[in-house]
């Protein structure tokens, strides 16, 4: 691969859950001028020992190769995996979108919003709140449709991520 | 905790502390006292088993640890109070993570139920510390803390060596603690990797059986991983008959004294160890990490080798070099397993093209790029380089430890002392910190108190930790300050006369003391060598009295460090001195490319 040519990578790190571990990576990533494009945190195991952290990031194979080792020598990293190299893998994330409008407009982001199987959790005579799960362009592609309609506000969580098949982080 | 361990109540965290330290085996701390701190001062003072030394600036506690780790290879300890404390370690921690050099630094902080209310001496200093330390931990339950002090050690002594950072609020100190015993479970999530993948040496033996220009380049990790490591090196390089080189960090690893050392290389290297780097066709890097000092202009880095990265740290590799062969392992356990596959390789070794490649090597070592010219009348000025050399030929045969400033002289003394031994060469070679010789020295003095510690100093680097001089007399630690006295910010003026058309804006050092008064001031012996006439009996009287000495040695103002090679320029453009008549002028061969690095 060429070392100027970019790609995506989708990296599940799985941490010890203590205090700092969040700053640690992320200061790992502004210290060393490495993207985030989506990160996610939060405790995976019954005992919330353990946290998972998944964070999309863009870069060189080479950059990619280094990120990948920065954080492998966290001391509180458990396991890091590079789904996007690891075969076949499913991403999601989950937004909360605000719509502001009447009339037409109103009608026709209904109609989209279930064509894109989001779903309404909120509504005033003015507004909805649509809740709609899906992988990242699915989402901006809904986002695209809803900016004419009045679009008002949008909280997304982020990607997670997780391999297909029987195989595992632990 | 597992079933095994023992577990006491102690009075107090502070007790519970010092009770871990011991366990961990630590003789001696470098620190200052401060509000937080003082119950941890209240229990040093009521046991003998640790010597605590008392600094006159945190900063230099970090390097005085620093010091007594890099002379001894043990973890050295430092213990400062909160706010200010910390912040003033802050220098000394990075400059620590960048050599890879183990230290545990205590902390002390505001009581728990204060942190995060801007109380008086507080500072977050886990916050400011997490990119300054390998890592670093808040202990904010007493239950906690004993481990935490044992884990702390674990982490700064294995894997990559570094600077760990425990943060100890006050009232985890007073309150009545719990001691754990060191626990033998392995940590559940740090588990560095030591052992080197046989298919590795396999292949790195395959190449270095058929290499006809091979080069061995050997860095500070050799240095980390102990002294069989260095003794493996030896023993690997003279089974080969290679060439070898080494880092700044990794000078004595192998002996400078030895022909098969080709001295150092990168951009202050001799000619023949950079020429042999960019002409080699396969290249062995065992514990160094391409550093931008080393390669010059990366796409012209070593053009047409094979490259084998041996490295403890899996991130060292293919950073800013793609290597043809990764070995990740402790430099010991790669260059013992090296050995046996070479051995047990039936492949016989092209000992023709070898004689060949030495014969070119010899060509260009030849060329002596270190010569300089020390006139010998009466009077004449001292060339700094002709100080490190007398200085080499005087110490030979004692047990000597250089530190170094950063700067020209520094630069001057990894090129003229020789260095036979590991762990006798300090310097702050990453972060490079002006201010690191002295305290350093005085850590090194500590761990060895019969030894010869000699600072190579700069007149401006010394200002930066100079305060010390009371602790070198309080102590009775009889380091040698030996400042190559140029006047001027030596490396910043060479860099303004070469890149900057000699505009030497600030760079000359105006108003300096008087080094002589100052030593005797702090109750060191002050002397000065004004000529050629007096260098050597300075040296000889410096030597000789049992105190600390300051040695003012007034040298050639002009002088520049050659040979170089300008930053972003390849191997093969090295500038050589004006001892050599085919100097080119350096200004021309800067790229402005160039000109933007450091």
């Amino acid at each position: 691969m060429s070392d100027t040519m970019m790609r995506s990578a989708t990296i599940s790190v799985l941490v010890e859950n203590e205090a700092g571990v969040l700053a640690r990576v992320i200061g790992l990533f502004s210290g060393r001028g490495y993207n985030i494009d989506s990160l996610t945190v939060a405790p995976v195991e019954r005992d919330l020992s353990k946290s998972r952290i998944t964070v999309v990031t863009t870069g060189t194979e080479m950059v990619i190769e280094q990120i990948k080792a920065q954080l492998d020598r966290l001391v509180p990293v458990y396991k890091v995996l590079d789904l996007t190299m690891e075969g076949p893998h499913l991403a999601r994330e989950l937004a909360l979108i605000k719509v502001i409008g009447t009339g037409e407009a109103r009608q026709e982001a209904l109609r989209l919003a279930d064509a894109f199987r989001a779903r309404v959790i909120d509504a005033s005579t003015e507004s909805f709140i649509f809740e709609v799960t899906g992988a990242t362009d699915k989402l901006d592609a809904f986002l695209d449709l809803m900016r004419p309609l009045g679009l008002a506000e949008v909280s997304r969580t982020g990607v997670a991520a997780i391999a297909r098949g029987v195989k595992t982080i632990g | 905790m597992d079933g095994t361990t023992t577990t006491e109540l102690m009075k107090s965290g502070a007790e519970a502390l010092l009770r871990a330290l011991k366990a961990q085996g630590v003789e001696v701390i470098f620190g200052y006292p401060g509000g937080a701190v003082l119950p941890i001062y209240d229990a040093i003072f009521q046991q003998n088993e640790i010597r605590h030394i008392l600094v006159r600036h945190e900063q230099a506690a970090v390097h005085a640890a620093e010091g007594y780790a890099r002379s001894t290879g043990k973890v050295g300890v430092v213990l400062v109070t909160s706010g200010p404390g910390a912040t003033n370690a802050v220098t000394g921690l990075v400059d620590a993570l960048m050599d890879s050099i183990p230290l545990v630094c205590l902390t002390g902080q505001v009581p728990t139920h204060l942190i995060g209310n801007d109380a008086f001496q507080e500072a977050d200093t886990t916050g400011i510390t997490r990119q300054a330390t390998k890592h670093n931990y808040l202990v904010k339950r007493s239950g906690d803390l004993s481990r935490v002090v044992h884990e702390a050690f674990h982490v700064a002594r294995t894997g990559r060596p570094g600077p760990v950072l425990i943060d100890l609020p006050k009232d985890i100190l007073i309150n009545p603690a719990p001691y754990h015993e060191p626990s033998a479970a392995p940590h559940r999530s740090y588990r560095p990797r030591t052992a080197p993948d046989a298919q590795r040496i396999a292949e790195a033996v395959a190449l270095l059986k058929r290499a006809t220009r091979p080069v061995v380049y050997s860095g500070g990790g050799v240095i980390n991983a102990g002294g069989q490591a260095s003794e493996l090196l030896r023993e690997f390089v003279r089974l080969t008959g290679f060439p070898c080189t080494s880092t700044l960090m990794g000078l004595g690893a192998y002996p400078a004294s030895d022909p098969q050392f080709l001295g150092m290389l990168g951009m202050h290297g001799t000619y023949e160890s950079n020429l042999a780097m960019h002409g080699c066709d396969v290249m062995l890097n065992i514990g160094a990490r391409f550093d931008d000092r080393v390669t010059g202009r990366l796409n012209a880095f070593s053009p047409n080798s094979k490259k084998i990265h041996a490295d403890i740290d899996p991130s060292s590799i293919n950073k800013a070099v793609m290597v043809d062969v990764p070995i990740v392992g402790d430099a010991a356990e790669i260059l013992r397993a090296l050995i046996a596959a070479w051995k047990a390789d039936t492949h016989a070794q092209d000992r023709a093209a070898l004689a060949q490649w030495w014969a070119q090597i010899e060509q260009w070592r030849a060329k002596d790029s270190l010569r300089y010219t020390q006139r010998r009348d009466k009077g004449a000025i001292i060339k700094p380089q002709y100080a490190i050399e007398q200085l080499y030929k005087a110490t030979r045969g004692r047990e000597t430890f250089i530190t170094t400033e950063v700067g020209q002289h520094q630069m001057w003394a990894a090129q003229h002392f020789k260095f036979d031994q590991p762990n006798h060469w300090l310097t702050s070679g990453g972060l490079g910190t002006m201010g690191y010789g002295l305290p350093a020295a005085m850590g090194t003095q500590v761990a060895h108190p019969d030894a010869l510690v000699i600072d190579i100093a700069g007149e401006a680097s010394i200002l930066m930790n100079i305060q010390e001089m009371g602790t070198l007399a309080q102590y009775r630690l009889p380091v040698k300050i030996f400042i190559l006295n140029n006047r001027y910010m030596g490396m910043v003026r060479q860099w303004q006369e070469l890149l900057h058309g000699s505009r030497y804006s600030e760079s000359y050092s105006e108003a300096l003391p008087d080094f002589v008064k100052l030593a005797e001031s702090f109750h060191a012996v002050g002397l000065r060598a004004e000529s050629v006439d007096d260098l050597d009996r300075v040296i000889a009287e410096m030597l000789a009295v049992d105190r600390p000495v300051i040695a003012d040695i007034c040298v050639d103002e002009k002088e520049n460090v050659f040979p170089m090679i300008p930053s972003g320029a390849p191997h093969n453009e090295m500038l050589l001195g004006p001892e050599h008549s085919s100097n080119g002028l350096a200004a021309k061969s800067v790229t402005d490319e160039g000109m933007v690095l450091v």
